[in-house]
């Protein structure tokens, strides 16, 4: 808290229903990424690199995993002397009964009590499930510098593709004048990404008044924002440039992997300066074997490949059985490909086994096959 | 299961690994890409339940502290457990008198302080995994006054040649300690690992301290085979002694086969290492790796085959490194062909384009050098 008076709270309740089985019995933000991390080690780390001691991570669906995975602070360096990170899934209050998150702002007003510990200057709201590296401080010192309210980090996306995102207007000074959420025709093509930096004794008044509306879906996107432009605040748009992905789908999150093999990736993940933290596994180093293939791969500790692997990404302990095939496909932690098998353009998740020979996806299919269910083989 | 605190030793001044040994104790050997010696025996105590270690560094400590840390690391409990670094101030004079004993006599009130009616001192040079809480109970049970753990090989006489051997009866009962003359094929080699009561360890370091002073701990076990009851205890399962520079080149070398590291490795018996927070290697269009160990945080573009590769090294496009134990952070450079090498950590190869040592003589480039 001490180093800029910013407490940072993620947003870690979604559970991220389009990626299917995958979420069925863990939270998105828990989701497995890149070889080695889960999602919510991103902002977590990036937190941790920009200089911000203690966050609260907001859970809610399938909590369980999440809860115990990020309570373990020291993973991403949280864990010295007025540092940490905070699980607070809803609980019951004296004064209130125990009550779902009825969105995102619903969230920060439950925990206003535990905001009020530390009472910052600032508040940093991110979310859980989105890839991207960041510092925060830089974004911290524009919002001093431009004397806001509220800053609002936005990104640049393609203009046919504006109307799905939440687009932020701004006049030249970077002030925010409109925002529309997913509007049909798009006035430019900032989009919010979901990360808010708030001057805390400002939206903690906001937030009370918030509650205590009946009409309104506690929401910062639909309701916050709207009626601090509405006010007349000084809200600013704060620019970032580099990889940023929300993966909402099974092929989002396929691509997100597949963005880590071409050679010039923006979201640098061997980039000392600013490591993404996770889990420290015990796990032999990748053993290739004799007669094993690897052409164009992103592969992790605990691996063993003694078959094909092509234009892929292998997490922590999945093995490539000698005469398999794994072809622009992603095998999550512990998915292990018999002998002769075949994988293609496919997504095997955590710990499935596709039996010996089997055929799994194909190379011209519109989308990527999620293979949540062990598929026999030739006995 | 706290009986016994743990003891993890240091080489002995026998053990001579050219270049490596210069930079840091045969402890903090980087070892199969992403471990170091030390994490075995450390690992080793931790999965036994020894929740209080000493670990005793004679020389150039830097890289040993900075591996072990706090030792939360090796699943050692963080209120109840200890992992101290005992060093011990080498005598400048004479090699001779820098022993095991004279590092447990300085350290004397330390060891006297363990709360465990038993003591297990493991070293530091040596590569197994084992079971030290059946190796206590076993000791136990037998009523002996000292158990000893032994390797049986069958190419002692090419091998092990600094190791110490038992001499056994079949009663398992230990008749000496010799040294490996390379004399026959068979040895029973002695790990260097022992279990008895604190009680016996301090009077035997006493003893010894007395009567030599370029006495170790195996020369006054050696002298009371006679007066106490010390028995041998065989392991099976993958064992390598790091004495020099080729067993230390080997003991990486053997373990790219899967079927060897899967007797020393067993999920249920993990071997705990420091993090570097490395992202996962990456392999680019045109890099060809077979028969290999590949460490994380690499960026892969040449050709690999039967190597040892650590974290965070660079392998440029046209480079072919064959038969070699690199280390952490290591480049090799676009076109250059390394082959029976081991290159130290953060080496960059650059300018040489053939750097290939015959294969009975692996060749050693210097940490940080440049080529």
């Amino acid at each position: 808290m001490k180093q800029n008076n910013m407490l940072a709270m993620i947003l870690a309740g979604g559970r991220g229903s389009r990626l299917h089985e995958l979420t069925k019995k863990v939270a998105k933000p828990a989701v497995s990424y890149g070889g080695k991390y889960r999602i919510i080690d991103f902002p977590l780390s990036n937190c941790a690199n920009s200089g911000i001691d203690v966050v609260g991570v907001l859970t809610q669906y399938e909590s369980v995993l999440l809860n115990s995975y990020v309570a373990a602070g020291r993973r991403w360096g949280l864990d010295a002397r007025d540092s940490g990170v905070y699980v607070l899934p809803p609980r019951e209050k004296a004064d209130a009964n125990l009550d779902v998150y009825r969105g995102t702002a619903d969230a920060i007003s439950q925990n206003i009590d535990f905001i009020d510990t530390y009472s910052p200057e600032y508040l940093l709201i991110l979310s859980g499930d989105h890839i991207y590296k960041m510092n925060y401080a830089k974004m911290l010192a524009y919002h001093k510098e431009c004397n806001a309210d509220a800053t609002i980090a936005v990104i640049e996306v393609p203009m046919k593709e504006a109307s799905r995102f939440g687009i932020m207007n701004t006049n030249d000074t970077g002030r925010i004048v409109e925002f529309e959420e997913k509007p049909e025709h798009p006035k430019s093509n900032l989009a919010s990404m979901g990360i808010y930096i708030f001057n805390w004794k400002m939206l903690r008044k906001m937030l009370i008044a918030d509650m205590k509306d009946p009409d309104s879906n506690h929401d910062f996107g639909k309701d916050i924002i709207p009626a601090m432009l509405n006010d007349g605040d000084n809200l600013f748009a704060y620019k970032y440039k580099g990889y940023w992905k929300d993966v909402g789908t099974i092929d989002s999150l396929w691509e997100a992997n597949m963005d880590l093999l071409s050679k010039n990736n923006e979201l640098d993940l061997n980039d000392p300066t600013w490591k993404i933290y996770t889990e420290d596994v015990s796990a032999l180093p990748q053993y290739i074997g004799a007669d094993a293939v690897v052409d164009r791969a992103f592969i992790t500790q605990g691996c063993v490949v003694d078959g094909e692997v092509k234009n892929s990404v292998l997490f922590t302990n999945s093995k490539v059985a000698a005469g398999a095939k794994v072809i622009d496909s992603v095998l999550m932690p512990g998915a292990e490909v018999a002998e002769g098998a075949v994988v293609t353009r496919a997504l095997v998740a955590d710990g499935v086994k596709i039996g010996k020979n089997a055929v799994v996806g194909s190379a011209d299919s519109a989308n990527i096959e999620l293979v949540s269910k062990r598929v026999k083989g030739d006995e | 299961m706290n009986k016994a605190f743990g003891i993890v030793n240091f080489a002995g001044n026998h053990i001579q690994v050219d270049g490596l040994q210069e930079y840091r104790p045969v402890g903090a050997f980087s070892f199969l890409g992403r471990y170091r010696i030390i994490d075995f025996p450390i690992s080793n105590m931790s999965n036994s339940g020894i929740d209080n270690i000493q670990v005793y560094v004679r020389r150039k400590p830097r890289s040993l502290t900075e591996h072990l840390g706090t030792g939360r690391h090796y699943n050692i409990n963080s209120k109840r457990g200890s992992l101290s670094i005992m060093y011990a101030e080498s005598n400048q004079v004479n090699d001779i008198y820098n022993t095991d004993i004279a590092a447990y006599i300085e350290n004397m009130d330390c060891i006297e302080r363990m709360t465990q009616p038993y003591v297990v001192i493991a070293p530091s040079y040596m590569i197994y995994t084992a079971d030290y809480s059946e190796f206590i109970e076993e000791h136990v049970e037998s009523g002996a006054d000292i158990s000893l753990m032994y390797h049986a090989v069958d190419n002692a006489k090419e091998e092990y040649l600094t190791c110490d051997t038992l001499n056994i009866n079949k009663q398992k009962g230990v008749l000496s300690i010799e040294p490996n003359r390379g004399n026959a094929k068979n040895r029973n080699i002695f790990m260097d690992t022992y279990v008895m009561t604190k009680e016996l360890f301090l009077d035997l370091v006493n003893k010894a301290h007395k009567m030599s002073s370029m006495y170790t701990f195996a020369d006054i076990i050696d002298e009371e085979c006679e007066n106490l009851d010390i028995r041998a205890v065989p392991h099976r399962g993958f064992f390598a002694a790091v004495t020099d520079f080729k067993s230390y080149y080997k003991a990486n070398m053997a373990l790219i086969d899967l079927k060897n590291a899967m007797n020393l490795f067993d999920k249920d018996w993990p071997v705990y290492t420091r993090t570097n927070d490395s992202c996962p290697t990456k392999y680019f269009d045109g890099s060809k790796v077979t028969s290999s160990v590949v460490s994380n945080g690499c960026l892969i573009e040449g050709s690999i085959e039967n190597s040892i590769i650590g974290r965070g090294c660079v392998i440029k496009p046209g480079a072919i490194v064959k038969n070699c134990v690199i280390s952490a952070g290591v480049v090799i450079g676009k076109g250059v062909h390394v082959e029976n090498m081991m290159v130290d950590k953060h080496a960059r190869l650059i300018r040489g384009k053939r750097i290939i040592a015959p294969p009975e003589t692996p060749g050693y480039i210097k940490r940080g050098d440049a080529l």
